[in-house]
C-alpha cells in the first residue's frame, strides 16, 4: 500500500512477547512511513503499551526485530532507543515537579560534572527547538506550576532535545481538556511537517480519525488491521477493536425524576495539606434520574464521592439523606452511610473497590462483611457467601464464574461487574458510580450502561462521575460540570454537546466563547 | 482467560525447601571453613534434635516458644503491621503469669491457676502491645519504632520490679521465690509416665498443646471470622478498608493486642513450665526469632508450626553440636539461623520467579496441547 523503496521511519517485524502464560504481543508487524502520524488503537489490555515498551527498550521482545530507517537496531534499554532517535511521552509524565523546565529537559543529558556549560547549551538549544516546532514555553518556569498541557509540552521538548525523530505518545489526551487536546494535535501536525514521525497510542476513536494519517488496530495482542485514516470510519475501527458490531449509544427512555432523596449543601473539603479540594458544592439528587458529573480528572470529583459516601468527613457543609443530616460536626462513617441505603461503586476498583489479593467471593462482600446474612455467631458463613457469589456471577455474566478465583485474576471488566453487582444487589436508594467503565472492554461497557439505566428506571437515584464525555452524555439526564473543586455549570442532558461541556470543563465557557485554552 | 497457574505445592513446599537447603549448604561451607567436618556436624545436629526422646522433647520445648511468637508476628502482619515487640510482650506476658502464680500458688489448685495464668499472660502481653498500637492508630507514631522501644522499656521495667519487689528473700540471684507445685505446668514426661510411656526427661510441657490450640485459633480468627476479614482487608488494601467502612484505628489496636497476647504466652512455657519462678531475660531472642519463624512459615499457622519445629531443632541440635564438637561454638546456631532467614526471607525471590516461570510455561504448554 505504501511505496517500499523509501525506508520506513520505523518498522517492526514479527515482534512477540509473552509474560508467563499471557501472550501480550503476537507476531506484530508494523510499518510507519517517515513524517507521518500513525495511530495505534485498541482496547485496554490489547497489548499497545507492551508494544511501545518494547520499542522504547523497557522490555525485550522474545522474537522479532525492529528497524529504524531501514536498519536493524538492537534496543535493550531506553538509552538504546534514544540513540536510535526514538522519544517517548508517557501517559503519566516523568518530570521532576519542582525543577524548572530547563532542568527537566537537561535531566540525563547534563553534559559533564559541572552544570554551567550544559545549562547554557541547553538554553540555546531549547530556544531553537521551541521556535523550530513552535513550542513556546518559559524555560525557567517551575514544572509543577504549569498547566497539564504545558507539562506535556515539556515532555515533548525533552524527547526532541535528545534528538528524537520518532515520537511515541502513550494516551496523551487522558489528562487534557478537549481544547488542550486540540492544541496538542496542532503541535503534532507541525512536528510532522518538520519531518518528525509520530506514533500515537490511544483508545479514543475520535482522536485517531481527527489527527492521524494511518491507523493500526490491535486486539488481544495481535495487530488485526492497518488502514489509511481517510479510508476508514469510526464504526469500522470500533468493530475491528472489539471484533463485533457495537452500539455507541445507549437506548433509554425519558427520565421521570421523583422526589429529592439526597441533597448536599455547600460542601467543602480541605486535604491534609490544607488545600481546598472541594469548593462549596451543592446538589440535589432525585429518585429515578442519573445525575452526571463531568470534568477533567482531578477537579474535585473524587473528593465529592468520598465525602458523599462517608469515606472522608467534609470540612464544611451538610448532606441531607434518608431523614438524617450529616455534617462536619455530626459525621457518619462509610459503614453507617452504607446502612442508610447508599451504595458506592468507587472510581478506582483496584485501590478501593476490591481487595485484589482476596478470592472473588471475599471481595464480593466488601463493605457488607458485617451483615448478619454472611455471619454466624463467631464465624463467617462461607457457604452463603460462595452461593451468593456464584448466583451473582451467573446473573451478571462474570467470567470465569469461579468464586474461588483470586480477584486480581479477573479482567478489568469482570472485576467491575463484581463491584457493580455487589453494590446494586443491595438494592440501595442512592448509587454513587465513579468511572463505571474505566478500563472496561467495549462489549462490557454496553452491558454496564444498560444496567445503570435499568436501575434508574427502577426509581433509584444515581450519581455518575466520569471523565468520558461520551459516557456522561449517553447516560445522564442532568449534567453538572466540575472545575477546580467547584460546580461551574449545570445543564440538561438534551442541551449538552462536546463543545459546550469541553468549554465548561476548562472553565472558559462564559468568558471565552471561542474556547481557546488560557 | 488463559491464565496458567503454578501448582500450590511449588509455593508452599518446593520453594521453602530449596531455600532452606541452600541455607544449610552454605552453613556447611562455613563449618568447613573453620576446619570442621560439616557432615559430622549435621549428623550431631539431626541426632541431637530428633535422634532420642529427650532431644525431641527439647526441640518441642523450644518450638513452643517459637509458635507463640511466630503467631504473634503473623497476626499483626496479616493486618499490615510489623510487630517487632514480641520480645517485650513475651517478657511482660511472663510477668503476668508470674504474678498470678506468686499470688495463688499457696491457696489454689492447678486447675484454677492455669486458666488465670493464661489470662494473665494474655492481658499483660496485650497491654504491652496496646500502647504502641494506640500511638500508631491515633497518633501516627510508627509501630516498628515504638515496639522496639517498648522492648527496652520492658527490659528495664523487669529489672526494676525484680530488684525492688519480686526478688525472693531466700536467694542471691535475681529470681522470685520458686512456685509451689500447684503452679507448675505439668511436664509431658510426668503426664505420660503413669501410662507407661517413657519419653525421657525434657522440659516440654502442656504449653505445647496450648500452642497448637493457638495455631488453630489464629487460623479460625484470621480466615473465618468477620474480624479476620477486616484485618486482612486492612493488611492487603488499606484504602479498600476505608471504603468498606472498617474502623482502621480500632482494628489496628485490637490486632496488636491479640498479637501481644500471643507473644505473652511464651511466659506460660518459660515461667510456669520450666523455671517455676519469675526471673530476668527468660524471653531472650524468642521474640525476634518469631519474626523469622513467621517469615519462613509464610504467615500461615501450619507453616509457622513447621518453621517453629525447624528452629526448635536448630536450637536444640546446635547445642548438641557444640557439646560434641567443642571447636564449634553455640554461635554457629546463630549463623545457621541467620542464613535460613537470609534465604527464606530476604532472598525469597531469588528462585521464586524462575521456578514459577518454569511451571507456568509448562502448564501453558500443556494447555496448548
Amino acid at each position: 500500500m505504501i511505496n517500499t523503496t523509501i525506508p520506513y521511519a520505523i518498522e517492526l517485524r514479527d515482534i512477540s512477547k509473552r509474560f508467563g502464560a499471557v501472550q501480550a504481543n503476537k507476531d506484530i508487524c508494523l510499518q510507519v512511513p517517515k513524517g507521518s502520524i500513525h495511530g495505534i488503537i485498541g482496547e485496554n489490555g490489547a497489548g499497545k503499551s507492551t508494544l511501545m515498551s518494547i520499542i522504547y527498550g523497557f522490555y525485550e521482545a522474545d522474537t522479532g526485530h525492529i528497524e529504524v530507517d531501514g536498519e536493524i537496531v538492537n534496543i535493550r534499554t531506553s538509552q538504546d532507543a534514544i540513540k536510535a532517535g526514538i522519544g517517548m511521552v508517557h501517559q503519566h509524565f516523568m518530570l521532576v515537579e519542582n525543577f524548572t523546565v530547563l532542568e527537566n529537559v537537561m535531566l540525563g543529558a547534563e553534559g559533564g560534572a559541572l552544570l554551567r556549560k550544559g545549562v547554557s547549551k541547553a538554553r540555546t538549544e531549547l530556544k531553537r527547538l521551541a521556535s523550530q516546532y513552535s513550542l513556546d514555553i518559559d524555560v525557567d518556569a517551575i514544572v509543577e506550576e504549569l498547566p497539564v498541557g504545558l507539562q506535556q509540552r515539556v515532555e515533548i521538548l525533552k524527547a526532541l532535545y535528545r534528538g528524537a525523530r520518532i515520537l511515541i505518545l502513550d494516551e496523551p489526551t487522558g489528562v487534557l481538556t478537549p481544547q488542550e487536546a486540540d492544541h496538542l494535535f496542532r503541535i503534532l501536525h507541525s512536528l510532522k511537517e518538520k519531518g518528525v514521525t509520530v506514533l500515537l497510542i490511544t483508545h479514543k476513536l475520535r482522536e485517531i480519525l481527527a489527527s492521524t494519517d494511518n491507523v493500526s488496530v490491535m486486539r488481544q495482542g495481535e495487530m488485526v488491521a492497518h488502514r489509511e485514516t481517510s479510508k476508514t470510519n469510526k464504526e469500522e475501527l470500533a468493530e475491528l477493536m472489539v471484533g463485533k458490531k457495537v452500539r455507541l449509544t445507549v437506548n433509554k427512555e425519558e427520565a421521570e425524576p421523583g422526589k429529592v432523596v439526597l441533597s448536599a449543601k455547600h460542601l467543602s473539603q480541605f486535604d491534609s495539606q490544607g488545600v481546598k479540594r472541594l469548593k462549596d458544592v451543592s446538589l440535589e439528587l432525585r429518585a429515578g434520574e442519573i445525575l452526571g458529573i463531568a470534568g477533567v480528572s482531578g477537579n474535585g470529583q473524587s473528593e465529592l464521592l468520598n465525602v458523599l459516601s462517608g469515606i472522608t468527613v467534609m470540612s464544611e457543609g451538610e448532606i441531607h439523606f434518608a431523614g438524617d443530616v450529616i455534617s462536619a460536626t455530626v459525621p457518619k462513617t462509610a459503614a453507617q452511610v452504607r446502612d442508610m441505603g447508599m451504595a458506592h461503586v468507587p472510581e478506582d476498583r483496584h485501590k478501593m473497590g476490591l481487595v485484589t489479593g482476596f478470592e472473588a467471593y471475599e471481595s464480593a462482600v466488601l463493605g457488607y462483611h458485617n451483615s448478619p446474612v454472611y455471619n454466624g455467631k463467631f464465624l463467617m458463613n462461607r457457604k452463603v457467601m460462595l452461593d451468593e457469589c456464584s448466583t451473582r456471577m451467573a446473573a451478571w455474566d462474570v467470567r470465569p464464574p469461579n468464586p474461588y478465583l483470586k480477584t486480581a485474576n479477573f479482567s478489568g471488566g469482570n472485576q467491575q461487574k463484581i463491584v457493580i453487582a455487589r453494590e446494586v444487589e443491595q438494592n440501595p436508594d442512592v448509587l454513587l458510580i465513579g468511572q463505571p467503565t474505566r478500563g472496561v472492554d467495549i462489549g462490557a461497557i454496553e452491558n454496564i450502561h444498560e444496567q445503570i439505566v435499568s436501575l434508574r428506571d427502577a426509581g433509584k437515584a444515581i450519581l455518575l462521575v466520569s471523565v468520558e464525555l461520551d459516557e456522561i452524555m449517553a447516560l445522564s439526564d442532568r449534567i453538572l460540570v466540575m472545575f477546580d473543586g467547584a460546580v461551574v455549570g449545570e445543564l440538561d442532558a438534551k442541551d449538552a454537546n462536546e463543545r459546550v461541556l469541553g468549554l465548561m470543563m476548562a472553565n472558559s465557557y462564559s468568558d471565552d466563547p471561542r474556547g481557546e485554552p488560557a | 482467560m488463559n491464565q496458567a497457574k503454578v501448582p500450590v505445592w511449588v509455593n508452599i513446599a518446593l520453594i521453602p525447601l530449596l531455600n532452606i537447603t541452600l541455607a544449610f549448604v552454605i552453613s556447611g561451607l562455613v563449618i568447613y571453613a573453620i576446619g570442621q567436618n560439616p557432615i559430622e556436624a549435621a549428623g550431631y545436629m539431626i541426632y541431637g534434635a530428633f535422634g532420642y526422646s529427650e532431644g525431641i522433647g527439647y526441640t518441642l520445648y523450644y518450638a513452643t516458644n517459637f509458635i507463640f511468637t511466630g503467631l504473634a508476628v503473623c497476626v499483626a502482619f496479616k493486618a499490615g503491621l510489623f510487630n517487632i515487640g514480641g520480645e517485650g510482650q513475651a517478657y511482660i506476658g511472663g510477668l503476668g503469669v508470674g504474678l498470678v502464680c506468686l499470688a495463688l500458688d499457696h491457696t489454689m489448685p492447678f486447675i484454677v491457676i492455669a486458666p488465670l495464668a493464661i489470662i494473665g499472660a494474655a492481658v499483660f502481653g496485650a497491654a504491652w502491645a496496646y500502647v504502641p498500637a494506640y500511638l500508631q492508630a491515633r497518633r501516627g507514631s510508627h509501630i516498628v519504632i515504638t515496639t522496639i522501644m517498648f522492648n527496652f522499656i520492658a527490659s528495664s521495667l523487669m529489672v526494676y520490679l525484680m530488684v525492688n519487689w519480686l526478688k525472693g528473700t531466700q536467694n542471691m540471684s535475681l529470681n522470685s521465690r520458686t512456685f509451689e507445685h500447684s503452679a507448675w505446668m505439668p511436664y509431658l514426661h510426668t503426664l505420660l509416665s503413669p501410662l507407661g510411656i517413657d519419653i525421657g526427661d525434657s522440659p516440654v510441657n502442656l504449653s505445647f498443646f496450648w500452642a497448637l490450640l493457638c495455631c488453630f485459633g489464629v487460623w479460625l480468627l484470621v480466615w473465618h471470622t468477620r474480624w479476620g476479614y477486616q484485618l486482612r482487608t486492612l493488611g492487603t488494601n488499606p484504602t479498600a478498608a476505608k471504603y468498606a467502612g472498617i474502623d482502621t484505628a480500632k482494628v489496628t489496636i485490637w490486632v496488636m493486642m491479640v498479637s501481644g497476647a500471643l507473644a505473652g504466652f511464651v511466659g506460660l512455657n518459660e515461667i510456669m513450665g520450666v523455671n517455676h519462678s519469675l526471673l530476668l531475660n527468660f524471653a531472650a531472642g524468642y521474640g525476634f526469632t518469631g519474626i523469622a519463624v513467621a517469615l519462613m512459615g509464610r504467615n500461615h499457622p501450619i507453616g509457622i508450626f513447621l518453621a517453629a519445629i525447624l528452629f526448635g531443632a536448630l536450637y536444640q541440635g546446635g547445642a548438641e553440636v557444640s557439646f560434641d564438637m567443642p571447636q564449634i561454638t553455640p554461635d554457629i546456631v546463630v549463623v545457621v539461623q541467620g542464613l535460613v532467614i537470609l534465604f527464606s526471607g530476604a532472598l525469597e525471590h531469588m528462585f521464586k520467579d524462575r521456578i514459577e516461570g518454569f511451571f507456568i510455561r509448562r502448564a501453558a504448554a500443556a494447555q496448548e496441547k
